[in-house]
């Protein structure tokens, strides 16, 4: 597995992307589950929703529904990354 | 039509459909038997991960368990769909540019130690058979209800049909055979949930109706539901009542056991490119996502209903006479699963929370002596379309869609052992000459054997599947999850770290799990009560695994970093996985 400094160059600058990218990605992922769903409950307790509050309805709706908007908007930016960066699997 | 022919009928042609999908892509080469050839699109690979994902526990349990508990349980909820953001942006796309095929293939090659794999081999079959354990058991169930025969019966019926398939076709039969089954369990769980919004709210979108106004009291759904129970005693749907601690450690748990169940992740290695494998997980969670929006709108409206149904009149008025009891309650009294004793002998059904105490002087006053119906969870979401009383064909295909679930997991979790069986422990590691048809044979041996087991341990379980089910995504959370993501993400963790790592996680879980549900699950031999009190901090049994899981990043970490550093071809192959593809590529690195 030779990997020349051409290779080295391009997974380290395409690897900090990534980590950036997966950290945002996984703040929002915790804000809206363990947040809103559950340590930040008593916060939203004054934004009425259908009878109960706003962190009720992130814990059984809102958390799932951000999960599924994360997971694509990632495999979009990263797919574009891909392109940009020349490493996406050509005729692979 | 009679309701039992109704169910045989459903039953019997969804099995037909199984089985002949799975006699139609039946497995030639090895690499068709594991990967599908990999030529799986990730749409039909999301179905088939949500069939695999959505076991009798999702299906059957899950709804239950909110509507008897409310908001505490949303845990389930966030932790069994929360995982999957874990597994598409930490797991997914690396494992696929790996290309191998199995978790302790990845574990074995990246810490550069038979060891390590034969440690993953050993986590992957713990946490595989006893997830095995309780599908099988819940397969048991449902064929006995549904078709009215012996618990021991249905038992082996399934592990007929499961054998079967699983075996004759491998991954491509799986594959295929459970977008069948997401089709039929998907119909079945939505089909009522649609019908019983409707009935409550005049909303067709049960996660809308379950915002939106009651029509029978005006008032939004969720309050009075909020206040019926209140008005029996029972903690507040919504409230906020167990401990936010242990809440959060449980949800965390799932989620870390979902992105470390070896039978999910090996689906990943079925993407023909990283690209779609990003893709696979988010498509795998919209297919989850529609039963698991709707699960809560189930459980809650179900729950209201059963109230008005032993209250008819209002929860401050008489409850409903045992004489005038509808069919569902006599049907589900047959079972055992719903049980009836007039403690104050004046023939009606007092159905309260007996054991609060602020409660007490009320039910005194009312004359009541105890609750008198006892509803066991797990028959909920089976019964809805009784409760709700909705044509006989709903109650079949719900019937159908109970057995897919629970037939699909376990089939998923059978080619998942036999794949670290013949795969790793035999081939790699054992018997490196091996033949490609002997490699298959031994496969098929170990998945014979695997269901064997369970159907041994399903016919004589031991504990709840939810247990069993419980120690399973410790195992999972707390051993493989870390060892995967420190693989990728951190290259200085070593063969040494890996392995301590692996087997603090999966020892530390399982001591405290057994502590308190009995050694080996084996009943009554617990340390301690199985309740907060004895809890370390509070943390139960079943949220255990993220301590597990965090003890094993300690322990690698810090063993890496005291012991000798990584080879250079393994910081090269971590820097392989982690770009999808290198082109010989002759112009300047671009920019971001």
């Amino acid at each position: 597995m030779a990997i020349n400094q051409r290779h080295h160059e391009l997974a380290e600058r395409y690897w900090k992307a990534n980590i950036r990218i997966v950290t945002i990605c996984l703040i929002i992922w915790a804000t809206v589950s363990f947040g809103f769903g559950i340590l930040l409950r008593p916060l939203l307790s004054g934004i009425e929703i259908g009878g109960t509050d706003l962190g009720f309805w992130f814990a059984q709706q809102g958390s799932i529904l951000t999960f599924l908007a994360l997971i694509f908007f990632y495999a979009f930016y990263m797919n574009r990354l891909d392109k940009k960066m020349g490493v996406d699997e050509r005729g692979a | 039509m009679d309701q039992t022919l109704l169910n045989i009928t459903f039953v019997g042609a969804s099995f037909v459909l199984y089985i002949g999908i799975a006699w139609w892509a039946r497995a030639g080469s090895t690499s068709e038997f594991y990967a599908a050839g990999r030529g799986v699109h990730p749409i039909t690979n999301g179905m088939a991960t949500a069939a695999d994902w959505m076991s009798a526990a999702s299906f059957i349990s899950m709804a239950g368990l909110i509507a008897f508990v409310g908001y505490d349980n949303s845990s389930f909820l966030m932790g069994w769909t929360g995982g999957y953001v874990l597994l598409a942006l930490l797991l997914a796309p690396y494992l696929r540019k790996f290309g191998k095929f199995t978790v302790p293939e990845f574990i074995g090659d990246r810490f550069y130690s038979p060891t390590a794999r034969i440690v993953a081999v050993l986590c992957l079959i713990v946490a595989s058979v006893t997830y095995v354990i309780g599908q099988m058991t819940g397969v048991g169930v449902a064929f006995s209800r549904f078709l009215e025969v012996s618990n021991t019966t249905g038992l082996l019926i399934g592990a007929g049909v499961v054998f079967f398939y699983a075996v004759l076709g491998g991954m491509k039969g799986v594959t295929y055979t459970q977008v069948a089954q997401y089709v039929v369990l998907i119909f079945a769980f939505t089909v009522p949930a649609i019908f019983i919004s409707i009935q409550l709210t005049g909303i067709p979108l049960p996660p809308i109706g379950l915002f939106s106004a009651h029509t029978g009291s005006g008032a939004p759904l969720l309050a009075t539901l909020d206040q019926v129970v209140q008005d029996l005693g029972f903690n507040s749907y919504t409230g906020h009542h167990q401990s936010t601690l242990n809440m959060t450690l449980f949800t965390l748990s799932l989620m870390i056991g979902t992105a470390g169940l070896p039978h999910v992740i090996i689906r990943i290695f079925t993407v023909p490119s990283v690209q779609g494998a990003r893709f696979s997980a988010g498509w795998a969670l919209v297919f989850i996502a529609i039963l698991y929006l709707c699960a809560p709108a189930v459980g809650a409206m179900a729950r209201l209903n059963i109230i008005d149904t032993l209250y008819p009149q209002g929860t401050q008025e008489a409850p409903l006479a045992y004489d005038e009891r509808p069919g569902w309650i006599e049907t589900w009294e047959e079972t055992g699963l719903i049980t009836y004793e007039d403690k104050n002998g004046d023939g009606l059904i007092q159905f309260y929370n007996d054991k609060s105490e602020s409660f007490a002087p009320t039910a005194a006053e009312r004359g009541w002596e105890g609750s008198e119906m006892t509803i066991n969870r797990d028959i909920l979401v089976l019964a809805n379309p009784e409760i709700a009383q909705l044509p006989g064909w709903v109650i079949a295909l719900v019937a159908a869609g109970g057995i897919a679930a629970a037939l699909s997991t376990a089939a998923g979790l059978l080619l998942a052992i036999s794949s670290a069986v013949s795969h790793d422990l035999l081939k790699s590691t054992l018997m490196p000459n091996i033949s490609e048809k002997n490699e298959l044979l031994a496969a098929r041996i170990a998945m014979a054997v695997a269901i064997a087991v369970a159907t041994w341990l399903g016919l004589n379980p031991p504990g709840f599947a939810a247990q069993t089910v419980a120690l399973a995504f410790g195992i999972a959370a707390a051993s493989l999850f870390p060892a995967l993501m420190m693989g990728i993400f951190m290259s200085r963790v070593n063969n040494k770290g890996a392995v301590a790592g692996m087997l603090v996680g999966l020892g530390f879980t399982l001591l405290y799990i057994f502590l308190y549900k009995g050694w080996l699950f084996i009943p009554g031999t617990n340390s301690f009560p199985d309740t907060p009190e004895y809890w370390l901090l509070g943390i139960s049994p079943l949220a255990i695994g993220s301590v597990g899981a965090m003890l094993n990043f300690a322990t690698a970490i810090i063993i890496s970093r005291n012991t000798e550093e990584v080879p250079d071809e393994i910081k090269d192959l971590v820097d392989d996985i982690r770009v999808p593809d290198f082109h010989d590529d002759p112009r300047p690195v671009p920019a971001e």
